[in-house]
């Protein structure tokens, strides 16, 4: 199937499950859909959870950080314990300490950042109890968490935005868990593996071939690794590989569920305040981006790099093929990694370190503007609504009204906790970016120098800091300096965004709802997508764009000089 | 028929209003000296936007002395600049409102009142040592001591100091029109003040200081984007700061001076810079309109309103009803019916009675009649309902039709059948008919319409455009309402009103999430101006409703709320137009620096110095000039405030973007490019 079609059909795909998996979400959120009440039951009563007891923005917040922080050491006590835990056919030794903490807030944080290759480092204990698990779980505090904020513009004159445990579990229970059976079973289907046992050694005494093909738990784990834009992979190939992406047809799958929630979303988003057109407007907000990005994209790795054409081939009629998947070829390759790094996902198909400067960057753009487009699932929505609000004011003063979102005014509080949310994750990564730089631990683990070297190191905070998980590879990130700054940068990333987000919530549900009149700033509007498109690419370009310019810019820039 | 003689009349100079010139000398130069003395981190500090540009000032100059070069001292004098402009802009605003304030000041000057003791007797004490509660005596010549009500007696004021408006006003003793402000000056008779407000806290004294912006408080918008601004100051801060490692790493060098002139350029100093300006300067233009905000949120809350309660009489339409047209009954002429009505009116100075005189000479040239035979004129009383007059054996009569009716029939004479009906129709166009007998025989009816104010339709619809929908609140029954409301334009009407339904409705509209406006300045208007979001109190209105409402009108015109809906729009657009003008300019200048950075290292950069600047020196020297000659250029607007057409809220924020934000995108490119030009000449 040629890349247009592959196109047009996931774009047909997503419009079509739009609507129904979007208002499906509303029910589940509203809970009007209670079709496995004899499950959720008895986990409330199991866990002491009285369901019919709502929260305000800080006990919904405390419950959130609190069980993150419980899920974080558990996660990281099954790291370092997966040599007693069983379910370890390969005998992996327990992981190290720098690495286990990295590792378990990459998944609690839903970034996925992998400074591991899973096959040969986790035991099948530690890739389905401790990871795929965390998988689900922060793929739904995520939603929880857009839904809280969702909840605040929509109540009014109310002191609560909802519960996090029935939001969380309703989450897992109602969205995930039946999407990502489903996507198991078609994942099978089409070859991916998922077993217990370890591994196949093959000796053909005919020739003297001899391999060991590593196996496990694969296709359960890839489809929630897609669904709840994880992104992390079982193998470290990720989505290159075989065993986790072995057919076109999975290629397309995999983007398909990557998309499905976060754009979904949007739908929940205008049924729950009562306009879909005001979700209308934030979904074509994202499409602009993501097609944009991917048309770039596209045509950037169209052409080889310079350093191939240094080698004397100067041309290629399948476009840059360096670090990409015969099966995939350049194109497919283009928007499985493009999707995965506009939604947080991370995951790969191909080797982001061998694109060409402007395909990096590509990838890199999106997690700069903050992940929102259409970004993970939940933070892709609490996060552009963040963006939304800061338009919002800037916009709404400039109608001569105070600014007002869906009938909420924006006023001081509110543009304190949308700026916080919007600007924490630049300062976070330039910051770290900074320091990794300037010390030698920092600098060590670069493969290449100059702009390219640089290009890897932003990539990798840009990556963590945006909970997206992608790697640009050519960074050895397995040390200690990398291990904890990165695990300090998601956790900003991931709770910097969050808190301000219910915040925000918590601040907007008790207020009362300005009656719209023709004076009022509308924001389902051509016009509000635009300013929020402007907005978006002003606050990510601006920060951005001095460090790019040394990066990918730079070295595009300098014409085939190598680096 | 009070109303008639408070009626105001348009006004367009003020007492303390009066438009004046942007650039006066007398505002200028003080305030070239004050933006000097306002170099102080002291005084920056609250301007963080500023502040930075002053630490970055300071760093410049400090590169500057260890290690001179051309372009490092221009950076800093230009830095300098920067801090003294935004200086300048804040000072030329407050310059203005203190020009203002002294102009007050000088009816503080110390008179002498004349304070009655319980028992009646008289002494003379200075003005300042009043006590709330005292009680003067003001005869004809006095000027009013401070602020008070009248307990005792009427006269006539002119209140030309405040208002700027020289016809003087009458002030009594009980009813609507009671309250008298310090400094005005009776012209007539003699009354009795209470006082109501020390020394400190008179009405002057509370103009003069929100004038001065001396305790100005930042309006709700102004706290909010004030954070937004800082927030986009924070952020670039980690922005440039690391600029110089990953410079090192990349093996690029970046020069200290050029990493804060970026950060100076990025920031948003155009907005930082005026935003205390646009304020003040808002406050000030309201003033001009001789409105008096208790306080600057009162004129933000203004531009959210989205209805508006207007008292029909006196704001829709004008004071009093005037005869339009004579309707004859029966076998009875037109000229006929005019002639007995003017004779009945001869003696009647309502306005009503008067309106009957004049459209009697404007239709038939019916003038003073001669009246030889032996007449006595019939005054109006509240059990007649008639008045009239009796002339020989004749006697004439005109009132309420109902009276009148009653009168004939007593006298033996019969009601034409057609004259309910009559009355019926001109009830319902709302008008009110007035029947006018000779003896027992019904001639026919007078018509006395309520005149809609000139204009006024257009500037409902005006409002309608922006959103804002418009009551009328009457006494008069729903048919009459409804009819004048039709005419009047307005979007709804309460009929019958008493001030409890006034009260009803401004909650009722508050609970469906509208903000309220209504003018008002009787003492039973006072729980509904202080219920509304903006309740603006006429001047020549009691103490009670003055207090309620949290805006005075020194002219006493309800139809003045449109303007201040129009002054609280404005100060928000122009905040919001510079913001976004600020932020978007940051792209040009991002293309002069960046290249300018690196282009030594990395000479492929070259590609993004689209606008082909001379040298990185140039380009650096030219995007931190244009951003300081971008804040004196905008002083102006920021003064004026941006040019508030009324239409729909879609069509206001197109325009902006259009004018603001892509304006704001291109002009420094060109800006930046021509400033390039000229530097080059100099040896950048």
């Amino acid at each position: 199937m040629s890349t247009a079609w592959t196109i047009v059909v996931l774009v047909v795909a997503l419009g079509i499950s739009w609507r129904f998996i979007g208002s499906y979400m509303e029910a589940v959120y509203e809970r009007r859909v209670n079709w496995l009440r004899f499950i959720e039951r008895p986990i409330y009563r199991v866990c002491g959870i009285d369901d019919q007891v709502e929260q305000g923005w800080r006990r919904y917040a405390t419950s959130l950080v609190v069980f993150s922080g419980v899920a974080l050491g558990f996660t990281y006590l099954i790291l370092r314990l997966q040599g007693h835990l069983g379910l370890n056919p390969l005998h992996q030794p327990a992981v190290t300490p720098a690495l286990a903490f990295n590792t378990s807030v990459s998944f609690v944080t839903n970034t996925n950042w992998q400074n591991y290759s899973g096959e040969t480092t986790m035991s099948f204990f530690s890739q389905m109890i401790a990871l795929a698990s965390q998988m689900f779980i922060s793929a739904s505090v995520g939603i929880a968490v857009a839904v809280g904020l969702v909840r605040g513009l929509k109540r009014q004159h109310s002191k609560t935005i909802g519960n996090f445990w029935v939001d969380l579990t309703r989450g897992i229970l109602y969205i995930l868990l039946p999407i990502a059976f489903v996507a198991s079973i078609i994942f099978v289907a089409q070859g991916a593996v998922d077993t217990l046992s370890g591994s196949i050694f093959i000796h053909n005494p005919l020739d003297g071939f001899k391999q060991l093909i590593l196996l496990g738990p694969v296709a359960s784990m890839e489809a929630i690794k897609e669904l709840g834009t994880n992104g992390g992979g079982f193998f470290n190939a990720n989505g290159a590989h075989p065993f986790e992406n072995p057919t076109g047809l999975t290629n397309i799958l995999s983007i398909y569920l990557i998309l499905l929630i976060p754009v979904g979303l949007t739908y929940t988003f205008g049924k729950m305040v009562g306009s879909i057109k005001q979700g209308l407007a934030l979904l074509a907000a994202m499409a602009i981006f993501f097609f944009s990005f991917m048309a770039i994209g596209l045509s950037a790795e169209q052409h080889t790099t310079a350093a191939v054409a240094k080698a004397g081939i100067t041309h290629s009629a399948s476009g840059n093929m360096v670090g990409k998947e015969a099966r995939f070829g350049a194109s497919s390759s283009v928007l499985y990694n493009v999707t995965s790094t506009q939604t947080s996902t991370g995951s790969v198909n191909s080797s982001m370190d061998s694109y060409t400067p402007i395909g990096g960057l590509t990838a890199m753009g999106g997690m700069m503007l903050g992940e929102v487009t259409p970004g993970g699932v939940g933070s892709g929505l609490y996060t552009i609504l963040l963006f939304a609000i800061v338009t919002v004011f800037v916009g709404g003063l400039m109608v001569g009204r105070t600014p007002e979102y869906l009938g909420k005014k924006i006023q001081a509080r509110e543009v304190k906790l949308a700026a916080i949310g919007v600007l924490i994750m630049p300062i976070t990564v330039l910051v770290a970016s900074g320091i990794a730089v300037s010390i030698s631990q920092g600098r060590v683990g670069v493969l290449n120098p100059g702009p390219h070297g640089f290009s890897e190191i932003l990539y990798a905070f840009t990556s963590q800091g945006n909970n997206n998980g992608s790697a640009f590879a050519g960074l050895s990130s397995n040390t200690a300096f990398y291990n904890i700054s990165g695990a300090i940068v998601m956790l900003i990333g991931r709770f910097g965004v969050i808190l301000p987000a219910l915040a925000l919530g918590g601040a907007l549900a008790e207020k009362g709802v300005v009656a719209p009149s023709l004076g009022t700033f509308r924001t389902d509007t051509i016009l509000f997508c635009g300013l929020l498109v402007g907005v978006i690419l002003i606050i990510g370009g601006l920060t951005f764009f001095p460090a790019l310019s040394l990066g990918p810019l730079a070295e595009q820039l300098s014409h085939g000089r190598l680096f | 028929m009070n109303t008639a003689l408070a009626e105001p009349v348009e006004t367009k100079k003020g007492g303390m209003g009066g438009k004046r010139p942007l650039f006066e000398k007398e505002v200028v130069l003080p305030a070239l000296i004050e933006s000097v003395k306002k170099v102080n981190p002291k005084v920056q500090i609250k301007n963080p936007v500023m502040f930075v540009v002053l630490i970055g000032t300071v760093v410049v100059a400090y590169k500057a002395i260890f290690s001179p070069s051309l372009f490092s001292i221009s950076v800093a004098v230009w830095l300098f600049l920067t801090v003294l402009m935004a200086n300048f802009a804040e000072a030329m605003a407050e310059g203005r409102g203190k020009a203002q304030a002294n102009s007050l000041r000088k009816m503080q000057t110390d008179t002498q009142a004349r304070l009655i003791s319980a028992d009646g007797i008289e002494t003379l004490v200075v003005a300042s040592d009043l006590k709330k509660g005292d009680q003067v005596v003001c005869e004809a010549g006095d000027i009013i001591p401070s602020d008070g009500e009248i307990t005792e007696g009427v006269a006539s004021v002119d209140e030309s100091a405040i208002t700027g408006e020289s016809a003087p006003v009458i002030r009594e003793s009980g009813g609507d029109r009671s309250a008298v402000t310090g400094g005005t000056k009776v012209l007539s008779d003699r009354i009795v003040v209470k006082i109501t407000a020390e020394r400190g806290h008179t009405f002057l004294d509370r103009m003069i200081s929100l004038v001065e912006g001396a305790e100005r408080q930042k309006t709700p918008n102004e706290v909010a984007l004030t954070i937004l601004l800082a927030a986009l100051t924070i952020v670039f801060l980690p922005v440039i700061v690391v600029l110089q490692p990953f410079g090192i790493f990349s093996g690029a060098h970046v020069s200290v001076v050029t990493l804060v002139a970026l950060l100076v350029c990025l920031i948003p100093t155009t907005i930082g810079a005026l935003l205390s300006s646009i304020g003040i300067a808002g406050m000030d233009r309201l003033v001009q309109k001789n409105v008096l905000a208790m306080s600057g949120r009162a004129v933000e809350a203004a531009g959210d309103v989205q209805t508006l309660l207007l008292d029909k009489t006196g704001t829709i339409t004008l004071g009093n009803r005037m005869a339009s047209r004579f309707v004859p009954v029966a076998s009875h002429s037109e000229l006929e019916l005019a002639l007995a009505a003017q004779m009945a009116s001869l003696a009647d100075e309502t306005p009503e009675g008067r309106s009957i005189v004049v459209l009697a000479k404007d239709l038939f040239n019916i003038r003073e009649q001669n009246m030889s035979e032996e007449h006595s004129f019939v005054p109006f009383t509240a059990q007649t309902r008639m008045s009239g007059l009796d002339i020989g054996d004749s006697k004439i009569r005109k009132g309420a039709t109902e009276a009148v009716k009653a009168w004939v029939t007593a006298l033996g004479g019969q009601v034409p059948s057609e004259l309910d009906e009559v009355t019926a129709a001109i009830s319902k166009s709302g008008s009110t008919p007035l029947a006018v007998s000779i003896d027992n025989e019904i001639l026919g009816v007078v018509e006395l319409k309520d005149i809609v104010k000139d204009g006024i339709k257009e500037r409902f619809q005006m409002l309608r455009s922006i959103g804002i929908k418009t009551i009328m609140i009457t006494g008069d029954n729903p048919l009459t309402a409804a009819a004048i409301a039709a005419e009047a334009g307005v979007d709804d009407y309460l009929a019958e009103a008493t001030p409890e339904d006034k009260l009803e409705l401004i909650r009722a509209n508050q609970a469906e999430g509208k903000l309220v406006a209504m003018t008002g300045d009787g003492t039973n208007d006072a729980p509904a101006l202080a219920q509304a979001d903006v309740g603006v109190a006429m001047n020549s209105g009691t103490v009670a409703a003055k207090e309620a409402g949290n805006m005075v009108d020194l002219d006493s015109n309800p139809t003045k709320l449109i303007d201040v809906v129009e002054i609280g729009k404005q100060m928000l657009i122009t905040r919001g137009a510079l913001t976004t003008f600020s932020i978007a300019n940051d792209v040009a200048k991002y293309f002069a620096i960046i290249p300018a950075l690196f282009v030594s290292e990395f000479p492929g950069l070259s590609a993004l110095n689209i606008m082909r600047l001379h040298s990185p020196d140039s380009a650096v020297m030219s995007a931190v000039i244009f951003n300081a000659l971008i804040i004196i250029a905008l002083i102006p607007l920021a003064l004026r405030g941006v040019k508030f057409k009324p239409s729909s809220a879609s069509q206001i924020l197109r325009r902006n973007v259009m004018i603001y934000g892509v304006g704001g995108l291109i002009l420094p490119f060109i800006g930046i490019k021509v400033i390039d030009l000229l530097v080059s000449h100099l040896g950048f």
